[in-house]
Parts: structure tokens; sequence; C-alpha cells
């Protein structure tokens, strides 16, 4: 555990261009798109998620991995329209549920990290993600240091 | 990406807006999943029928608009020509006869008519189902598809060897157009081989034993491709519908062997290739019961509101069983039954009598649609039950209800009786 304030940069590969900053919300459990999240509030609700009632509007979502219906791109897509879409995605695992569901979500994503984000990133950490040069960087305990602005 | 000379007259727009932007969204996609190239496809199975909620959210610009944002993922309308692809429609919002039990308002109702018809116009096949090979698409091994649907998907790439990886409306309907999807997954044949070696150590007999290794096994190897060893008892369509459909549930199954049953294996070593497993997992009598346990873990009362039969959409044969257990008597005035299948079989299910069995019984033969998809229940459902691990594991989360698993046996029982009596055998 690193104090409050620190900063952590991990490098991988951006997928959706595009910077952005906001609060983590971080899950070990994969996420399912239609049937595990309701679009209109951005809200997990798969009945077994840790994540069950959460919402992930406006907030960094770090995931392993996107799972279950085809209909992944579809709710995530809904949710970009109903204005209730992550901040910016971070996930381990590739496959085509979510690489179309970043595609249609039109927010900043990244992959491929030189360190398991779901080891360094928590709940609360302030996390900045610059899609266009695959990097995140954490800050430890929420927006201390960084918060300074773009995060609108 | 590497784009072939056809592929860059589409994306630079020679053949329309609607083939460029398709194009466009194909190599966005393609990118982002590391394809090195596309790969034509001539069977595409996508989901394009829209209700009053998509229309409102285009600011009822009209269909062509509706499709260039949700099927295209491009906010500039465009107009759409037909399809190049065989095209053809998954499970859609609405039973076409029984609309007005689903609670649909008029309005809903014409306007996913009038969504249907514009599918029609463009060539698009109206299956309208689920299980697309129970009804005339039936791949053959090594075709390339463009298939959503995570059921369907996981059936004909195991247990017909086709080539698809889950595609959603956006890739699919872009296949349509273009007659293109990205190259990769399972696609490429060094990526079909297994993963997880199961040890099935419990006999595995109808198709609640089936749902419930399905969603062990899901669960276990989320995307892996497991291979099953120990099967003793060669499956059939319905009890390989309900495994892979409930492994794609739990987790994210595409591809799975039964040595000696699915087409690409026909032995343990030929199922793993030049990989080696993983992981070894042993599914016995303790891994039975805890599965079984996590599908009834939203349920508690035991008063049933609705039972729902045909997830993923029935066979005539499960129709048949339904009708052999309900046939002169009725179902309890507090309960339900619902059975839900292909427009197509529903046709047949008409000639043969067992539609009208079922009328008699109270039961309700539904087609076009689902609970799950459709977001319809009973007036006042608080308790379903259900033979399928898949509709028990999203239908108490999107419907807010309980959700009891059991066999076909126990839940039309529970409709007669209006009672949950299920347990484990």
């Amino acid at each position: 555990m690193t104090a409050a304030g620190t900063t952590i940069t991990l490098r991988g590969r951006g997928l959706v261009g595009g910077v952005t900053e906001g609060e983590a919300l971080v899950t070990r459990d994969s996420i399912s798109g239609w049937g595990g999240i309701e679009p209109t509030g951005g809200r997990i609700i798969e009945s077994r998620h840790e994540l069950a009632g959460q919402s992930f509007r406006d907030r960094v979502l770090v995931f392993p991995a996107a799972k279950g219906s085809s209909g992944w791109s579809g709710m995530f897509h809904m949710s970009r329209l109903a204005g209730s879409a992550p901040k910016a995605m971070i996930f381990n695992y590739m496959n085509t549920k979510i690489a179309l569901g970043v595609v249609v979500t039109r927010v900043p994503a990244v992959t491929d990290l030189d360190q398991d984000p779901l080891d360094v990133i928590e709940t609360g950490d302030w996390v900045r993600v610059d899609a266009d040069n695959g990097l995140v960087v954490v800050t430890r305990g929420g927006a201390v240091v960084t918060r300074t602005g773009g995060q609108s | 990406m590497r784009l072939t000379d056809d592929e860059r007259r589409m994306r630079d727009g020679e053949q329309g807006e609607a083939v460029a932007a398709a194009m466009d969204l194909l190599i966005r996609y393609g990118e982002v999943l590391g394809a090195e190239r596309l790969v034509d496809t001539d069977n595409v199975c996508g989901a394009n029928i829209f209700g009053p909620r998509q229309m409102q959210l285009c600011g009822h610009a009209g269909p062509d608009a509706v499709f260039s944002e949700f099927s295209l993922d491009s906010p500039e309308p465009v107009e759409i020509p037909p399809m190049r692809a065989q095209s053809y429609q998954l499970i859609g919002p609405m039973d076409t006869q029984h609309w007005q039990v689903q609670g649909l308002s008029q309005e809903a109702h014409d306007a996913i008519e009038e969504s249907e018809s514009y599918s029609a116009r463009h060539g698009i096949h109206l299956m309208n189902t689920c299980t697309p090979y129970q009804v005339g698409n039936v791949p053959v091994k090594g075709e390339h598809c463009a298939w959503m649907e995570s059921s369907a998907v996981v059936y004909v790439n195991s247990v017909l060897g086709a080539r698809t990886n889950v595609e959603g409306r956006e890739s699919a309907a872009a296949a349509m157009l273009t007659g293109k999807i990205p190259y990769w997954g399972y696609h490429l044949a060094e990526n079909r081989f297994g993963s997880h070696l199961v040890e099935v150590a419990e006999p595995v007999r109808d198709s609640l034993d089936w749902g419930l290794l399905g969603y062990y096994v899901g669960e276990q190897v989320q995307e892996g491709v497991p291979v099953l060893d120990g099967i003793a008892e060669v499956p059939n369509l319905v009890k390989l519908k309900h495994f892979g459909a409930a492994a794609a549930s739990s987790g994210g199954v595409e591809m799975y062997h039964i040595p000696g049953t699915t087409v690409e294996a026909r032995s343990v070593e030929e199922a793993f290739g030049p990989r080696r497993p993983l992981q070894t997992l042993r599914y016995g009598e303790r891994e039975r019961r805890l599965t079984y346990e996590q599908l009834n873990s939203t349920a508690q009362d035991t008063d049933v509101d609705l039972v729902m039969i045909g997830c993923p959409h029935a066979t005539l044969s499960q129709i048949r069983d339904v009708c052999r257990l309900v046939e002169g008597r009725k179902v309890h005035p507090d309960s339900a039954l619902w059975v839900f299948t292909p427009r197509a079989i529903r046709q047949v299910a008409e000639q043969n009598g067992y539609a009208r069995i079922l009328r008699d019984a109270g039961a309700l033969l539904m087609s076009d649609t689902c609970p799950a998809i459709g977001q319809f229940l009973p007036k006042g459902t608080r308790v379903i039950a259900t033979d399928s691990a898949k509709q028990v594991h999203y239908l108490p989360a999107i419907m807010k209800v309980q959700g009891w698993f059991g066999s076909t046996e126990e839940c039309v029982q529970s409709a007669l009786t209006g009672r949950w009596q299920g347990e484990l055998r």
C-alpha cells in the first residue's frame, strides 16, 4: 500500500483515443453488458457481482474483462446516448465484446498495461487516462494532487 | 489492419455512405482487436429490430437514422441499402401474436412492427430467434460467420465447427452491409484448441444436468475453451443448447470440445492439439450441488407466478415434453406457463396440435422474443421458475424477481400447483 497522493504510471496500449481523468471504480469480476448493466443510470445489476447496485457513470471503470451476452456493445452504446457511460475503461483481457464495446462507447480505453491495473488501482483512486499515448497515471486515495482541471 | 482493394473502395465510399460507415466501424473494431485483416462472410446473424426507446433517443429522425446510430455507430444518418450478405434477425422485442400479453402499447407495437418490415425490406430474414440453427441456418464446418447471440455462437462453433466470434449489434450490421468481419479469435484454427480439461465425474443425463455443468464450467474457465472428459451418454441438441447457453452466461465460453461428440475433436488429445491444459478441473457431486445452490440463490418464496420454458428457444421436442405434462390439466389460476419458440416452430406446433394442448391447459406458446429480451412478465410477478440456467442467471437481475431453477418437469408441475417443490436429485 502506497501513501495517499503518490502517483504510479502504467504503460499499455491505447485503444480508443483521448485523454480524461476521474475517480476509479475497480472490480475483479468480469462485467456483463446486456443483463449485467442498466444503461440509463450506468448501474451494475448482475445479482452476484461485487459491484451490484453501483454506477460507473463518469468514473474510470477498471475491470478484468467483458463477459456474457453479445448485447455488451449495445448496452454500453446505449449508456453513452443516455449520458451514463464510464469516463474511461481500463481492462486486461481482450475479446470481441470489449473491443466493440469501447469502439461504440467512444471513451478513452487502455489495455495490455505493464502492471496489472487490478493490483495497482483501487476504487477511489484518481486516474488520468491518456489513451493517445497508452498511459495511465494513478493517484492514490483520490484527487489531492492532480485535480487541477481537465476532468470536466 | 491490411485492407484489400475492394475493402478500401468500400471505406472510401464507392458503394455509398452506409457501406463506408460499416467499413469504418469494422476497421476501428478490427484495430482494437489487433486483427491483421478482414475475412469474407456470407452468414450474418444480428439484431436490428428497434422500439420507441431507440427512436426517441434518435429524436424520431426515422428508421435510417435509428439503424445508422444503433446498428452502425454512425451519428450521421445514412441511407441504408439492401444487405449484401445473407442476414438473419435474431430474437427480438415482440411476439407479433401475443404483444398485448407483453403489456406493449399500440404505439410500441406499431414502432416495432415498422422496424421489422424495414429489416425485411433490406433483405434481413426475419427468423426472430436466438436459435437460428434449429430453423434453417445451419453453418457447415469451417464456414466463416458473423453471429451475435452468445448461446448460438457457442453452439455453432463447438457442435458444428462454424467459425465465429461473439459479435455485437454494430459489428454484425456492418458485416451484413459489407460481407466482412475481422479475421480474429475463433476464425483462426490455432485459437480453437482446448484450454482447460474438465473431468466430469458425475453422470450428466438430462438437460438440467447439462445446464448445471455448463454454468459450473463457464464460471471456472471464463473465456477459456473447456474440454469435457468423462461424458458417458451422447447428448442431443437440447442438452447442448442448455450447456452452451449456461457456460456463456456464467462465463464467456464461445467454444468447447466434447471429444467423440463435437466436430473438431475425436479425442482429448485432438481437442488440445499443440496446447497443454492450463488447468484441470473436476466436476463431482459437490460442484454440482454448489452450482445448483448458486442458480437458486435469488429465490425464497415458493409461490410461483410464472414458469418460463424455452431459453434458448424451445425445440419441438421440448414443446411436446411440456404438452405431455400438461395435457388434460390446468395451469394454476395464480400462476402462468409461458413457452418460447421460434416463429417457424410455433407454426409446426399449431399444425401438430401442441399449441392447442397448451392453450387448453391455460399455457401460452409465444415466439420471437423472451421475458429477458422483451423485459416483460405477467403483472405482479415476484417469483419465476425456469429450466434454463441462462434465464435464471439473467431474469432476476433484469426484472428484479426471484428465480427458481429446476428440471422441466419440476417447473411445469409448479405452474400446475402454483408452488415450487423442486430439489436436486
